[in-house]
């Protein structure tokens, strides 16, 4: 594998989906206001947590992975939205001030 | 999204193809459509235009919600010339996620030893570029400071309209490069596209350095081509 395809989410999802791994793929569907990463973006999660890419620029990553495993283990997939960071409304935001759509879906 | 619609999908990428992938937000379908593939009704006419945009987005089609991700093919650089400046693009090119092909005749610069899991391809550009023409995905850096071997490509990448054209040089041996385009036919607003001296000024010193600064204006030069062409 090249650099590039090491980086690529879409690609590793393939790779560990055929090595018998379960995979997740989440997926930037909208952003408002200054969002960190495109309407497009992919974060690829497998059942253990790890993960590769992005959706926002690291802030978000944590909870997506979380609720990816869910994902994972239900087969239903999950729409996320994150906004301003605020301790009531959600447990992580971004601290740019934007606010995102991310889609969660299990590989099968 | 089923395995086969994202080996599909990635097939495509890897062979410079175009592909669209159509997500039902209601029910988790997945569809990948590739370029060319017939679409027909609303959603055909929704795919062509992400397929021109490039932009991804929601859209509602017949009552359904859809998700259209829009995948082009990754830009790419050609490089005329296998210098030391080529040796650092060559690594950096790929983290920024961008294929690399260095073409170069004279063998004793063009080594497997010096590029070692690079596309290198010692041969005149006249003759390369005939089985891998240049496109408007691609960037054309010219760094051999011989016109034998850079006038050529560099004529040919402002002729097909490459995204970048750059070209190593001092601003005496630009001004004579100019003359000898103006010669081979192309005008005085293709020869303004050309970027020289190379690279975004941070300064570079090094050939890794203006590696970077190459790398840099040529990034920029992708990102901002929708804002010029959009007007």
């Amino acid at each position: 594998m090249t650099v590039s395809e090491i980086l690529d989410p879409l690609l590793t999802a393939e790779s560990w989906k055929q090595a018998g791994r379960n995979v997740a793929i989440a997926t930037v569907i909208e952003t408002w206001g200054s969002a960190p990463r495109p309407t497009g973006s992919h974060l690829v999660i497998d059942g253990e947590g790890n993960f590769e890419g992005s959706v926002s620029g690291g802030c978000v990553e944590g909870a997506v992975i979380t609720e990816a495993l869910d994902v994972i283990e239900s087969g239903a997939p999950k729409m996320l939205e994150f906004g301003v960071a605020d301790e009531t409304a959600w447990r992580v935001g971004l601290s740019c001030g934007g606010r995102i759509r991310v889609y969660v879906e299990r590989l099968a | 999204m089923q395995l086969a619609a994202l080996t599909k999908l990635n097939a495509a990428r890897r062979s410079r193809r175009a592909a669209v992938v159509v997500t039902d937000l209601a029910d988790d379908e997945v569809q990948v459509i590739l370029e060319g593939e017939p679409v027909s009704g609303s959603l055909g006419e929704e795919t062509a235009k992400v397929f021109r945009s490039g932009k991804a987005g929601t859209v509602d089609v017949e009552g359904r919600s859809l998700f259209l991700n829009v995948h082009l093919p990754p830009p790419r650089i050609v490089v005329i010339g296998a210098v030391h400046i080529s040796q650092a693009l060559a690594r950096l090119a790929p983290v920024a996620g961008y294929d690399l092909t260095i073409i170069d005749p004279r063998t004793a610069f063009a080594t497997e030893e010096r590029f070692e899991g690079v596309e290198l391809i010692a041969d005149w550009p006249e003759d390369v570029l005939k089985d891998h023409p240049l496109d408007a995905y691609t960037a054309l850096a010219a760094v051999t400071h011989d016109p034998k071997i850079d006038d050529f490509p560099l004529s040919e990448a402002l002729r097909v309209g490459c995204f970048y054209v750059g070209a190593l040089g001092s601003r005496k041996t630009h001004a004579k490069r100019v003359e000898r385009l103006k010669e081979m036919g192309r005008t005085d607003d293709e020869i303004g596209r050309i970027a020289a001296p190379i690279g975004l000024d941070i300064g570079a010193a090094s050939p890794a350095e203006i590696a970077l600064a190459t790398l840099a204006q040529i990034v920029q030069a992708f990102r901002r081509r929708d804002l010029v062409t959009a007007v």
